[in-house]
């Protein structure tokens, strides 16, 4: 007993003292009656634990879907139509889950490299913003700018540095 | 203890020096057309215990490099005069020779001395004659000083030989993190010596301005923070660790105050530092993004970078006043300023038709040239006497160092042997 927290022990107690209230029932009606009402919600829980499972199941595999960076125009820190759906899909699942993120900026390799970390951060800024605009709250989230210090892609072109103009989400 | 770390970090650093370095080397695109013909004849030794190095040749590069000057070949070179009575002007005069400098090198223990004398081919008469002495291990550095004395003899402008430079040069690491290290080297890119090295981000490197300290932005917390490092014990300081950016640290001209890049409040903007006291004030104060500052010679005012117009230009912050106006107009992107000595040339990174290349603006006429041709040209920084400007750029897929003269006449790349070299910082002239 002395290895139980206070609140364990007022716990225990409670419960004793419902056995003792029980026992003090002889009506099998009653009995029964309880015994159905619990099945019926211990089914009803499972359920639920269920349902809930299967809807986290389903962010998680949207959130999945959409990937975790987010890409930008040159120059702009507005998200584009696909990055702001992929955001969202992220955004609905912190609403479910408790988890902290860190949200990385990064640039592409055209202008000065602190003019870029400064744009990376605009980004990732802009972003987090989003989310807490739709109630998550500012504490969860981390910020940091990359500038164009760490290419997903290392050649020049177009193509190259679409990769690289990125918000990366990941976990705190 | 804090000492401690610091002095041991120092010496992890230097054991690192001897392993991985990015050595760069010199090629010479393009020469001064009205370049001076000179001819630096091998210098005399007699004895044993001299270094490797050649020191005419390292004085030949030095002055090949400036564009202003053009050595040469020791295969043309009908003799080998080491002494002034060995000199026969028409030997020079045959090749079209206007300068002629000779030298003798001599070992007093240690201690290497040199010797030298420069002659007029067509006037027939000593220019001057001097000599350097110093440590054997400082040859390279006896040589470029005998180069900046006769740069600054023939030119009448003081010569920045005698310098170093600091970079960040960049190992790619496929599927892993780059391995980032800054390097300091001669100003002909000899001698590199590491003296930083991290998988995270490095960047801004400067100077303080008696050229014996270094501050710089590394990310090896993971987090930004700049960082104060004295380059004669390799002790570190971390100067910042505040929430957001921490970056583009810039040294006062009387060395007592950083300026920088903070966005603790929110967004980018330009703070200073009392170093002595660590106390911070914030001069600008925009919900644009601030950053990039650099202050003018006369330490009364700065310039830096904003987007508060739209686009990225250059400011002017006076202290004295506490006003801001701007000062480039010509283009969609003008950033990251650095000012000549004389506080007249700003040069900077300016886009025209989608390239982003290095110009340069007069302050007084308001004209602003483009220096370079190339693309991708970033981070320039100019010579301590104004000559040359020093940038980043991309050859062949790889980022490699260049340099352009103020004029725009000569040119040079500093090709690294592997690795991206970038964000080249020229040192001030340094005390002997």
């Amino acid at each position: 007993m002395k290895y139980l927290s206070a609140g364990k022990t007022v716990a225990l107690l409670f419960a004793a003292a419902l056995l003792v209230a029980c026992s003090g029932s002889d009506t099998t009606e009653q009995d029964e009656a309880a015994a159905a009402a619990a099945a019926a919600a211990a089914a009803a829980h499972s359920a639920q634990q269920a349902a809930s499972a299967a809807e986290m199941a389903r962010l998680e595999e949207a959130a999945a879907a959409v990937g975790n960076v987010f890409y930008f125009e040159y120059d702009s820190s507005t998200l584009t139509p696909e990055a702001l759906s992929a955001v969202n899909a992220h955004i609905a699942l912190l609403h479910r889950n408790t988890e902290n993120i860190r949200l990385e900026g990064h640039t592409d390799e055209r202008g000065t490299r602190e003019y870029n970390m400064a744009l990376g951060e605009r980004r990732a800024n802009s972003v987090r913003d989003y989310m807490v605009a739709n109630g998550i709250s500012s504490m969860r989230i981390e910020t940091i700018s990359y500038g164009e210090e760490r290419p997903v892609a290392y050649g020049s072109g177009e193509a190259n540095w679409a990769e690289n103009r990125r918000i990366e989400l990941k976990p705190q | 203890m804090k000492h401690l770390i610091a002095v041991l970090t120092a010496v992890v650093l230097a054991a690192i020096a001897a392993g991985a370095t990015a050595q760069i080397s010199i090629v010479i695109d393009e020469g001064n057309r009205d370049a001076t013909p000179i001819a630096i004849v091998p210098f005399a030794r007699q004895g044993t215990g001299f270094p490797q190095e050649d020191l005419a040749e390292i004085v030949d590069g030095d002055l090949a490099r400036s564009g202003q000057f053009l050595p040469v070949a020791r295969t043309d070179m009908l003799s080998r005069p080491s002494t002034e009575s060995e000199v026969f002007f028409r030997d020079w005069s045959a090749i079209n020779v206007r300068y002629l400098l000779i030298g003798r090198e001599s070992m007093n223990g240690p201690q290497l001395r040199v010797d030298y004398e420069l002659f007029d081919v067509i006037s027939q008469k000593k220019v001057f004659s001097g000599y350097e002495a110093g440590p054997v291990s400082d040859a390279r550095m006896l040589a470029h000083r005998i180069a900046d004395e006769i740069y600054e003899h023939l030119t009448g402008v003081r010569g920045a030989f005698a310098t170093k430079l600091l970079y960040i040069s960049v190992t790619r690491n496929p599927g892993g993190k780059d391995y980032s290290r800054l390097t300091m080297s001669d100003s002909d890119g000899a001698r590199p010596i590491v003296l930083l090295e991290t998988q995270e981000p490095l960047l801004a490197p400067t100077w303080s301005p008696d050229g014996k300290d270094i501050a710089y932005v590394s990310f090896e917390t993971g987090r930004p923070a700049i960082y104060r490092q004295e380059l004669a014990t390799g002790r570190r300081q971390q100067l910042t660790n505040f929430k957001g950016l921490n970056g583009a640290p810039a040294w006062s001209p009387d060395g007592k105050t950083m300026a920088m890049t903070l966005s603790k409040d929110g967004n980018p903007d330009i703070y200073l530092m009392d170093l002595a006291t660590k106390q911070l004030t914030q001069i600008v104060r925009h919900y644009a993004i601030d950053t990039e500052p650099t202050w003018m010679p006369d330490g009364q005012s700065l310039l830096f970078t904003s987007d508060r117009g739209g686009k990225p230009q250059i400011y002017r912050y006076d202290l004295r006043t506490g006003k801001t106006d701007r000062v480039t107009h010509e283009g969609s992107y003008n950033a990251r300023a650095r000012v000549s000595q004389d506080g007249r040339s700003v040069v900077m990174v300016h886009q025209q038709d989608g390239r982003f290349q290095i110009a340069v603006l007069d302050l007084v006429t308001n004209r602003l040239t483009p220096l370079t041709s190339t693309e991708l040209d970033e981070s320039p920084s100019i010579a301590p006497n104004g000559s040359m400007v020093l940038y980043a750029t991309k050859y062949a897929e790889r980022g490699i160092l260049a340099a352009v003269a103020v004029d725009g006449d000569a040119k040079f790349r500093l090709p690294a042997r592997e690795g991206d070299v970038r964000e080249p910082a020229w040192s001030p002239y340094l005390s002997r």
